[in-house]
């Protein structure tokens, strides 16, 4: 029996959710000896204040939505796929190879191109966990946890050994050549005569996310292996019955979720660094569970979701930058929302279908 | 390879698998009651750091242990929380207190000693010193049995003897006491424990406490004795290591003890040759890095054998109507 | 009245979110006496037993034991008030040995080895006096269905229970089996215990109980002497109108074998074999009847045919060779040849629970043309439309084809299956426990839908452990037995007895 209604369960429980992870952010600022109020204030100059601070913010958020929806196409399908990190890290070799492998004249062929090469790429590394779950059994939880280990070595092994220039001591492939390089914002809105800082690195791949999430929510919600999927995820023993193969779904699931995970791989390596470097990912395959679900595994929740991580993230740098609390603060509030709308979201829950309880039998 | 090298390396192993081993016990108390743990990693970070700042403070090793015991508590209470009291999903509840700890650690530690994330450097009694034990120096001249004694056997700190003797207490615990044959039970099926009038909720917190205490003594171990302070995301994978060897070692404590010393022993190989060249054909130290994650997932593809997981574990316990 | 009740329940009432599972129930159960407590799917017995044994808190409402007010909090205080539990779901750990489970939770002292010891001695009293014998290393997982609930009433009396709950305790029992256990309640009651015996099954009650409480809604309707009422008037007390207990029908005219099935194996993974060797046939126009207790193979049966595991053997639809191994031999491909299947357990594999109605009523039919609005897309908005009038023709109440399925009672959600399989119009109907968790007003509805199909010329296999709806429905009794066909009879050529025997693997025909 249901007792919240549908809108707030959906709306309701993450705000207040997330108001608890933000007070406790808070509390954490004021034990080291910060004010939270002059926080949030340069938090929302860094981050919101200039087109300098949203090219950051946008920038990180289309990192995050890719890592967003990837983790949530899995999860519809009852696979907890923690593995986006490492899924993003050989995305970036993928897109690397491409941009490397040929003189490209323009962009615009590099970049389908790219998008093929890091969503193949993070397809192949999620297929063997999928596979293994799917034929094997193995929990995919653990699988990928160890492929995220396994990917940052791999990486490592290639850009020390096989991918560094001749000479270069860094740890780093060779610039890519200038047919590659994205248009930024900057870039796109000059174009109708709108002025968008020149130093930041929003590009045009944050539209390429945008149209990620209604493709995403398309085929979740709208075609018929969404329909398999989500009916695999709440009851394998049910599709089985209805003649959905369960391995069919995992792969299926689990390779799409790769791809959008290497798909990331064009904002940040090929629209960023231009070139690719250890630990590009930085973290935001892991962020993508915590968007994924403040979001509630929907697509359009994912993407206020992942604007909020862009603004918390950009925000959080320019903390660091100017006063003494580390960037790592970041990680605190990231674990408290994960925290809170992912484990503990029945404390929120419990007390409000009380409420409303007490609300309908006073009203019958 | 001569003797002296093998028993330098099998040493290091002893002393690299040592917070596998606690982290991995840990670990079999808190799934063999249901709960599942994927947040050993965030508890012993939690605790290193800790152990090592209170440890830096004080002087004294000992409120470091308790105070690194202490965090780990604290985490173990929120995952109790999540899991048990509000029936949240475990595995999300562990991917956020690892993360937790992440960022805590560092802002905290930054916050006290202004050093980049890090805890002072510890030494004297802010240490674990070495042990040494009886007849070690007189019986070292032996042949054989005396080095192996002297260097191999001897000489850990004082952690390295309890966690070895943790297998056989744990072992004894969960097949020969009460509490244990309660702890298995309700990792089977909680049904039975609560229809038979014991509290589901009481065994599970206790099990995820002492999972609290040991992945405490775990991440203690790492800064106060293993090396001499806190430094960022120093555990550096390794509860996920520990998990692996639960898994390997099917959460049976004698089991739980080959694992981790495998697991220690690779580590100990990576650290002490970078490439190994096995007559032409180099492997790459970022291969023996990776090892111990490769081989936990040809572990859990069954191609060792099954690894079958408690029966009720990840789920939480709601009465049947 | 000078003697106590051995329990006295006063005013209970319990309340899950807004459903009012109890309401306001008063009973008193006299010493030395088997009470039988009868009603309906969700009438509220299971709740006020575990009321009873602490399991849940009462809103409101007083308990006495022995005449003296218990305050039961919990399971533990309900034990140490004397009271014993049988679940309808046995709560064992299946890898422990029965020893252990014995002593679970009531051990003496932190060790082990001596509870043990004392459990091992006591056990032998308790076969003794009871008739109880069960040998106490095995493991649970290796015993009986009958023997494992054997443990369960051992595990009360080592508790000293003087008052023991049974909640649907022949359920997946044989008729043998069932009279076994009737004797060892005869034997408790004689040495005095008390018995409170919760089944839906009116020939039990009749059969042992001295008192009958029947509960409808929530409500208790009636206590009465056993030996002062007729099955008949109970079964209208239990649904509040004249019910039909037999189905109305007509003769079949069978025609040609629509399913032939001829040596059917199945080993499943962990390496028993469920099924050892099943030949039958169904013919258009008829139903068959497959009679046996719980977990003798008639599950393997239909997931085979409806596509859900593997086998070996030889299955033909229509003359043409069914697929049981390959990429054929999936539920897609067997909807694809006219076989429709209305599973055992609706909540497990026939509904997605958390979907919407509309969404459940293409559950397995997804794939289907006629519901895409182009190659990528499903029609979402004919579905639901046609939901409304599937809804409208089943009298699936509330009609809301934006309900998820959880919220529908028992019945509307097995109208809601049957909907979708039914009008399809297959060749071949597999149905199984058709009634299980209904209500008797959807089951006469149901029954009637299903005699209609065949009456429409299909062939159906039905699946049920209830006799009763076997005798009643089928035209033809097929009895399995540990993954057999023990024999064949027609329901006007038998009775409960020789299908009784039949079902316990004794074929007198054969011996």
């Amino acid at each position: 029996m249901e007792i919240l209604p549908k809108w707030a369960d959906a709306v309701l429980v993450p705000i207040f959710s997330l108001l608890i992870a933000f007070a406790l952010s808070a509390l954490v600022i004021i034990a080291i000896g910060e004010d939270p109020v002059a926080a949030v204030k340069m938090m929302v100059t860094g981050a919101v204040g200039s087109t300098y601070g949203w090219g950051y913010t946008l920038y990180y958020a289309t990192n995050f939505m890719f890592t967003g929806l990837a983790f949530a196409v899995a999860f519809h399908a009852a696979m907890f796929n923690i593995g986006a990190e490492g899924q993003a890290t050989l995305g970036g070799l993928g897109v690397a190879l491409v941009c490397l492998a040929v003189p490209w004249p323009h962009w615009a062929l590099a970049l389908p191109a790219a998008m093929v090469g890091g969503a193949l790429f993070g397809a192949a590394f999620a297929a063997i966990p999928a596979w293994l779950q799917a034929k094997r059994g193995s929990h995919i939880v653990i699988t990928t946890i160890m492929f995220n280990f396994i990917s940052a070595s791999i990486l490592n092994f290639l850009l020390v050994n096989m991918l560094r220039p001749k000479g270069s001591m860094d740890p780093a492939t060779a610039k890519f050549p200038a047919g590659t390089n994205l248009p930024t914002l900057h870039d796109i809105l000059g174009v109708f005569g709108i002025p968008f800082s020149r130093a930041a690195p929003a590009n045009i791949a944050f539209f390429i996310a945008l149209l990620a999430c209604v493709l995403v929510w398309l085929l979740i919600w709208r075609t018929r292996i969404g329909y398999q999927i989500r009916a695999f995820g709440k009851s394998e023993s049910a599709a089985v019955y209805a003649g959905i193969s369960p391995v069919k779904i995992i792969m299926v699931a689990m390779l799409i979720s790769g791809a959008l995970a290497g798909l990331m791989a064009i904002n940040n390596v090929m629209g960023e660094a231009e070139r690719l470097v250890l630990n590009s990912v930085e973290g935001a395959g892991f962020i993508g569970i915590a968007v994924a679900l403040m979001g509630r595994n929907h697509p359009f929740g994912i993407f206020l979701a992942a604007i909020l991580f862009g603004f918390l993230y950009q925000g959080g740098a320019e903390l660091a930058l100017w006063t003494n609390i580390p960037r790592e603060l970041i990680v605190v509030i990231q674990a408290l929302v994960i925290l809170f709308t992912g484990a503990l979201d029945n404390m929120v829950r419990m007390p409000l279908e009380r409420i409303f309880l007490a609300f309908r039998r006073g009203k019958a | 390879m001569d003797f002296a090298t093998v028993l330098q390396v099998l040493d290091s192993t002893v002393r690299l698998a040592t917070p596998l081993l606690l982290a991995c016990l840990a670990g079999l108390f808190s799934e063999r009651s249901g709960i599942f743990d994927i947040g050993l990693e965030g508890k012993m970070l939690a605790a290193a750091f800790l152990s090592a700042a209170v440890a830096a403070v004080t002087g004294s090793v000992w409120w470091g242990l308790l105070a690194g015991i202490g965090a780990s508590m604290f985490l173990s209470v929120i995952h109790g929380l999540a899991s048990i009291t509000f029936r949240g999903n475990q595995l999300i509840s562990g991917v956020a207190i690892n993360f937790l700890a992440a960022g805590l650690t560092v802002v905290i530690a930054q916050d006290w000693f202004d050093q980049g994330g890090r805890t002072p450097s510890l030494g004297g009694d802010a240490r674990f010193g070495p042990i040494t034990l009886p007849l070690a120096d007189t019986l070292r001249d032996v042949p054989v049995f005396g080095p192996i004694y002297h260097d191999l056997i001897s000489g850990h700190t004082l952690l390295v003897y309890f966690a070895l003797a943790m297998v056989p207490l744990t072992w004894w615990l969960l097949y020969r006491t009460r509490f244990g044959l309660r702890l298995r039970a309700v990792g089977e099926n909680p049904a039975a424990v609560d229809t038979a009038g014991v509290s589901v909720i009481g065994l599970r917190f206790a099990a995820v406490a002492i999972c609290g205490v040991l992945c405490g003594i775990a991440g203690a171990y790492l800064a106060t004795a293993l090396q001499a302070g806190f430094v960022k995301d120093m555990t550096a994978g390794r509860g996920y290591i520990a998990l692996a060897a639960l898994i390997f070692a099917k959460w049976r404590p004698w089991y739980a003890l080959s694992a981790t010393l495998l697991f220690g022993f690779l580590q100990a190989v990576a650290l002490r040759y970078q490439n190994i060249d096995l007559g032409g054909f180099v492997v790459p130290v970022q291969f023996m890095d990776a090892l111990p994650y490769i081989l936990t997932v040809i572990i859990l593809a069954g191609f060792v054998g099954k690894a079958i997981p408690p029966r009720a574990g990840g789920e939480p316990y709601v009465k049947e109507r | 009245m000078t003697t106590a009740a051995a329990i006295e329940l006063k005013g209970i009432s319990k309340a899950f979110g807004p459903v009012q599972a109890n309401k306001d129930i008063s009973i008193r159960v006299m010493p030395g006496t088997i009470h039988g407590i009868i009603g309906e799917n969700g009438a509220g017995k299971s709740t006020l037993m575990s009321i009873l044994f602490g399991f849940y808190k009462a809103d409101a409402g007083e308990i006495f034991i022995n005449g003296t007010k218990a305050n039961i909090t919990d399971s533990q205080t309900a034990i140490r008030a004397g009271i014993g539990m049988v679940f309808q779901h046995f709560k064992l750990v299946q890898n422990f040995s029965v020893l252990e489970n014995v002593i679970l939770g009531a051990e003496d002292g932190a060790l082990l080895r001596p509870s043990l010891a004392k459990a091992r001695g006591e056990l032998k009293r308790l076969a003794e006096e009871y008739e109880l014998h069960v040998d106490p290393d095995a493991l649970i997982e290796d015993l009986s269905v009958g023997h494992q609930q054997r443990v369960e009433i051992l595990k009360a009396l080592y508790r000293q229970a003087d008052i023991l709950i049974l909640d649907e305790p022949t359920g997946v029992l044989t008729p043998a089996e069932a009279d076994q256990l009737f004797r060892i309640l005869e034997r408790l009651r004689e040495e005095g215990k008390t018995i409170i015996l919760i089944t839906h099954k009116l020939r039990e009650i009749m059969h042992i109980t001295d008192t009958v409480s029947v509960m409808r809604r929530g409500q208790m309707t009636a206590t009465v002497k056993t030996s002062e009422t007729s099955p008949e008037q109970l079964a209208e007390l239990m649904v509040g109108r004249k019910v039909l207990l037999r189905v109305d029908k007509k003769p079949a005219t069978p025609g040609a074998p629509v399913l032939e099935v001829e040596n059917l194996r199945v080993i499943d993974e962990h390496g028993v074999e469920r099924l050892k060797g099943v030949s039958l046939n169904v013919r258009a126009g008829e139903i068959l009847g497959i009679a046996g207790v719980a977990g003798n193979g008639q599950s393997a049966l239909l997931e085979v045919l409806g596509g859900m595991i593997p086998a070996t053997g030889t299955v033909r639809m229509n003359g043409q060779e069914l697929d049981l191994t390959g990429t054929a031999s999936d539920g897609q491909s067997r909807r694809a040849r006219g076989i429709a299947h209305v599973p055992e357990d609706r909540q497990h594999d026939g509904l997605i629970m958390d979907f919407s109605a509309w969404e459940n009523t293409v559950f397995g039919y997804h794939n289907d043309p006629a519901i895409q609005s182009n190659a990528l897309l499903m029609d979402n908005a004919a579905i639901r439309a046609d939901t409304a009038a599937k809804m409208e023709r089943f009298d699936v109440r509330p009609p809301d084809p934006f309900l998820p399925a959880k919220s529908f009672s028992g019945g509307n959600q097995q109208k809601i299956v049957l909907a979708r399989e039914i009008e399809r119009n297959p060749d071949l109907l597999l149905i199984g426990q058709p009634t299980r968790g209904v209500d008797i007003g959807a089951i006469e509805f149901i029954h009637q839908r299903v005699v209609e199909l065949r009456d429409a010329g299909k062939a159906i296999l039905l699946v049920s452990v209830e006799l009763d709806e076997i005798m009643s429905l089928s035209d033809r009794i097929a009895v399995m037995f540990d993954g057999r066909i023990m024999g064949e009879r027609l329901p006007e050529q038998t009775n409960e007895t020789e299908l009784g025997l039949l079902m316990a693997g004794v074929n007198e025909e054969a011996a």
